[in-house]
């Protein structure tokens, strides 16, 4: 049971943080680079999921993809049964719960690159697009690795979404933490115990590693200060 | 071989201080030489240049070929002008070894074109050994000497060059330069070379535009510029310590010269004959080297002003000693130790100062040009 939830919680951390990096990058350089005046707009509504309470966004995108709403009856039209309650439903709350740990540390990382690079870039006649390809991403590489990995370990140990959205199927929705709720109700705290323990040591180990390597500067990839 | 053309207008600066760059000028092939006090828009008018800032009217041409046209609405991106621009911060790529760096902008080319270009102008400018080197591992002198192969193997119409080797120590400086040369005579592009340090103008140019607040003050020869400067930005530029507002007093035309006063004093210069209004202040510029100081009254000269004064301070800069000379108004004289030493300056002494007519410059009052 406990190693159903793991492998569940890990497929759905893995999808999630897959899907911030193809999403997370171009938004983040909109954010880094964009002189918009209507840019804090964007950036307040990906800040929001850091502050709201995850039952607030969790009702919300059940609401917005249940049967009722116009993007549930799509997709149910298309796939034949409803995304709410599903492992796809779970992703889609997912990502947007983390998606300001993965585009913070990129824009970030994005917005601290000299200028005069891309200028440079420029005058030896590259495009934007190569300008990105081979001085933005690779320069910022270290915040776009760094927002990898707080975006999966965020949706690791996610619990109020995935309660509101998904519920609880084992196989399906059961994430860790929501089988650590159901072992609690059930008054088996050794079960509770064990199951909460796994969960805690691994995202402590992989906070420890992200901070470790970053501190130790092997993230600093191309070694100049 | 063709020519760059410019006539741009473009007011920057913040609001309140801002000012217009607003100038017209063409450049043929080799350097032409952007003197002027930081500030002055040489690095704006480089920008627009390359694309990086939009003027707001005029137009930007190499040959027939505009790269900005306001009225014809041409505005070519940077990255397909062709203008090689080697940026005041150089831009290398930290991430990138010199030879990457330098193959950047032959991505167009095939692998073997590219490293052959690459080797030749790793050669030229004698960094061959530094290609599998990463920028920040190499000397400064050598990040420049990279980043300009890097900007010169893609062969641009038109080379910028914003203070590119004002941090080089003067022997680097020299061999890039000459290196630089050597490049061009093959090549012969325009190069506009910004620098606000006046050895740089007579080592390199044969044609110097000066700017001072988005305007051209001066244009011409770096002796007609430099040596002889109409206007009083340019004479501070070039070296001028000493500049004093004067009084006109009189003409001596069968002598070639004429008498100023120096504003609140008695001293009377003899400066050379010069068409200026004289209804008008005058200001008279006297370098600093060009003052002799004697010991004891002086006898026998040919030099027209000669004072007596007073040594208010000495203060030994570098290999240089800075007298300061109170004779009814103060002057900085530049000497070398040695001298100071055989006519036993110090502070207190008295002193007499000669200098000669024609190391007075005489300018109109703030920035106006007078006429040759």
């Amino acid at each position: 049971m406990i190693l159903q939830a793991l492998t569940l919680t890990l497929r759905l951390a893995l999808t999630v943080s897959a899907i911030l990096l193809v999403v997370g990058i171009p938004l983040a350089y909109w954010l880094a680079y964009s002189h918009k005046r209507w840019k804090f707009f964007v950036e307040a509504v990906v800040a929001l999921p850091i502050v709201l309470p995850p039952t607030v966004l969790g009702f919300y995108v059940l609401v917005a993809i249940g049967p009722l709403s116009p993007v549930g009856r799509w997709y149910q039209s298309i796939v034949g049964h409803p995304l709410a309650f599903t492992f796809a439903g779970l992703v889609v709350g997912s990502v947007l719960y983390s998606l300001p740990f993965a585009v913070q540390p990129m824009a970030t990382s994005f917005a601290a690159i000299d200028r005069k690079l891309l200028d440079a870039s420029s005058l030896l006649g590259a495009s934007r697009w190569r300008t990105f390809r081979r001085i933005v991403l690779p320069l910022g590489l270290p915040g776009v690795l760094t927002g990898f990995v707080l975006s999966f370990a965020h949706t690791l140990g996610e619990f109020g979404v995935v309660l509101m959205i998904g519920g609880n199927i084992p196989g399906a929705t059961r994430t860790i933490s929501i089988l650590i709720f159901d072992q609690v109700e059930a008054l088996d705290y050794a079960a509770a115990n064990r199951t909460a323990l796994l969960l805690l040591v691994l995202c402590f180990a992989l906070l420890a590693a992200l901070y470790g390597l970053r501190r130790r500067g092997v993230w600093n990839v191309w070694g100049w200060k | 071989m063709s020519q760059l053309g410019v006539r741009i207008c473009k007011s920057f600066g913040e609001q309140g201080s801002s000012f217009a760059l607003d100038v017209e000028f063409s450049a043929a092939a080799g350097f032409t030489i952007l003197f002027g006090a930081s500030g002055a828009g040489k690095t704006t008018l480089l920008d627009c240049i390359a694309g990086l800032q939009r003027p707001e009217a005029g137009r930007i041409a190499v040959g027939a070929t505009a790269l900005f046209d306001e009225d014809a609405r041409v505005n070519i991106p940077p990255n397909r002008r062709a203008v090689g621009y080697l940026l005041q911060s150089l831009g290398l790529f930290p991430h990138m070894t010199v030879a990457q760096n330098v193959q950047y902008g032959l991505d167009r080319l095939e692998i073997s074109g590219r490293e052959g270009r690459c080797a030749q102008v790793l050669e030229a400018f004698r960094i061959s050994s530094l290609a599998e080197r990463r920028p920040g591992e190499i000397s400064g002198g050598e990040r420049q000497r990279a980043a300009l192969a890097r900007t010169l193997v893609t062969r641009p119409r038109v080379l910028l060059l914003d203070e590119p080797l004002t941090a080089l120590d003067a022997v680097t400086k020299a061999q890039i330069l000459d290196d630089l040369r050597a490049w061009n005579r093959e090549h012969q592009i325009p190069i506009l070379y910004v620098t606000h340090q006046r050895e740089e103008v007579f080592a390199l140019g044969e044609n110097v535009i000066a700017l001072d607040a988005g305007r051209i003050v001066a244009q011409g020869s770096p002796h007609d510029v430099l040596q002889r400067p109409q206007s009083e930005t340019v004479a501070q530029l070039a070296g001028f310590e000493n500049i004093f507002d004067c009084g006109f007093v009189a003409d001596h035309p069968e002598q070639g010269t004429m008498t100023c006063r120096v504003a609140g004093s008695t001293v009377e210069l003899e400066v050379p004959l010069s068409r200026i209004n004289r209804s008008r202040p005058v200001r008279v510029g006297i370098r600093a080297g060009d003052i002799l100081l004697a010991s004891s009254p002086p006898q026998g000269l040919s030099a027209r002003n000669v004072f007596s004064g007073t040594i208010t301070a000495l203060e030994l800069r570098d290999v240089m000693v800075v007298a300061r000379v109170n004779c009814g108004a103060e002057f900085e004289v530049h000497v070398t130790p040695a001298a100071r030493d055989a006519l036993r300056l110090e502070p207190g002494g008295k002193v007499w100062m000669i200098v000669k007519t024609y190391s007075c410059q005489v300018m109109q009052g703030s920035n106006t040009l007078v006429a040759p």
